[in-house]
């Protein structure tokens, strides 16, 4: 059974003002329905993890760290290596985080970029095996989400696909009687997709990308595109009690591509 | 889910699969319900998954709209759902466990035919624009014809229920 946590109402003033500026194209902050905030991505900011990013999305800031460990493959997946999504909503991000274990929406959080990375095939999994069917790297991808105005999915996908493109690899040599063992060096992850994420919420009939907190919660629905570097897309998630028709739909993964390709060129670390 | 229901024994403890699931199911039913009608009150919707080959989530929504429409919950309409995907190279409906597993993408639909939309969305996998159209199309038609089971069965209860007052007044004659 799912855990629904609490929501803040939204002041109705608020959202009058919002649905009253959209109705001339503009948004509360000023800018247009099919525009993002200003990103600023730092990689490398934590250097006790192999790999990290920090991803500003306005004032929506998110911390990714990668911690790379070596351990058995899925009994399914024997010949892969193994990387797992959490993530963390701290309470100092916003006033209605509560400190235990997590809720939907936290989950949903961490599915949806997980997904992406999988789907577009981000990382090849199966160079991840050191013995086959025994032994494989396993990669733990953190999020944490450091303050909360609004589209913490894009923000994290980011921040998660920069972390990756910037992750080292403890080398480890295998000897002949089957140990494992770190040599102490490192050498890099490489990734062979790029896939972006764009979050666009439906107001009224309009949809806007990276909305802001306060525009997520006057929003019906909203909807999770992302798309991997040959403009594909590889995940899709609808979230929100709102419904969307299938000409918003089709807008809406329109507008994603095009932001996509756009935001591509800011993830440091990818070169296509 | 029944630890029964997967090919290995699963935790009856809800895992983060269910969680999420329990989430879009919800967002995916609550556009049909007047929940304005029922202030200060709670509609809980229990779905066990006794057996699992696909299209779980899908199977769900499809029985729980059908089960608040028993429950005399007024509803704007009933919600069916249905999942596409492509699976060696062509895209195909309802998959099952293994065109799941083995295919390039699944993509779980929810259409609710009076308000003419969706309300749930999910893919995972990969697909070209064209492919993910060509997918969106057949789902909707897939519900279409699910929405028309469900109809049919709904009627099916009060046509029963006549034909036995009938067969009782008869009976009184």
């Amino acid at each position: 059974m799912s855990i629904t946590s609490q929501t803040e109402p939204i002041a109705k003033i608020k959202s009058k003002q919002i649905m009253e500026l959209l109705n001339v194209g503009k948004r509360l902050d000023g800018r247009s329905p099919n525009e993002h905030r200003q990103l600023k991505i730092d990689v490398d900011v934590v250097k006790k993890a192999e790999g990290s990013a920090m991803v500003s999305l306005g004032n929506t800031k998110v911390l990714v760290g990668i911690k790379v460990e070596t351990g058995p493959p899925y009994s399914d997946t024997p010949n892969q290596g193994v990387i797992t999504v959490n993530s963390e909503l701290l309470p100092l991000a916003h006033e209605v985080f509560e400190p235990g274990p997590p809720d939907e929406n936290s989950i949903e959080l961490a599915r949806v970029v997980d997904r992406g990375i999988r789907g577009s095939k981000a990382l090849d999994l199966e160079k991840l095996v050191l013995i086959p069917g025994k032994l494989v790297y396993v990669l733990f991808v953190d999020i944490y989400v450091l303050n909360h105005d609004g589209n913490l999915v894009d923000a994290s996908e980011y921040a998660t696909i920069a972390a990756l493109a910037n992750t080292k690899l403890p080398v480890v040599e295998i000897s002949e009687d089957g140990e494992a063992k770190a040599t102490g060096e490192f050498k890099p992850l490489k990734i062979q997709d790029c896939p972006i994420s764009v979050t666009l919420a439906k107001i009224g009939d309009t949809l806007v990308v990276d909305p802001l907190l306060d525009e997520e919660r006057t929003a019906s629905a909203k909807i999770t595109i992302t798309v991997n570097k040959d403009g594909n897309i590889c995940a899709i998630q609808k979230s929100g009690t709102g419904t969307l028709t299938i000409d918003e739909i089709v807008k809406a993964q329109q507008m994603a591509r095009e932001k996509a390709a756009e935001i591509r060129k800011m993830i440091p670390g990818w070169v296509s | 889910m029944a630890p029964f229901s997967t090919p290995e024994r699963k935790s009856p403890a809800p895992t983060r699969r269910e969680i999420e699931l329990s989430k879009i199911i919800r967002e995916a039913l609550e556009p049909v319900i007047f929940s304005e009608y029922y202030p200060r009150s709670m509609i809980d919707i229990f779905i066990e998954v006794l057996e699992s080959d696909g299209g779980t989530r899908c199977a769900g929504i499809t029985a729980a709209s059908l089960a608040l429409a028993d429950a005399g919950i007024p509803l704007r309409d009933l919600v069916a759902a249905c999942a596409v995907g492509k699976v060696n190279g062509q895209i195909v409906v309802d998959l099952n466990d293994e065109e799941d597993k083995e295919g390039e993408a699944d993509m779980p639909v929810a259409y609710i035919p009076a308000l003419d939309s969706l309300s749930l969305l999910q893919m995972d996998g990969m697909l070209t624009e064209q492919e993910f159209l060509e997918a969106l199309k057949l789902a909707k038609n897939a519900c279409l014809k699910i929405y028309e089971l469900q109809r049919q069965t709904l009627k099916q209860k009060y046509w029963e229920a006549k034909e036995a007052v009938a067969a009782e007044n008869q009976e009184k004659e």
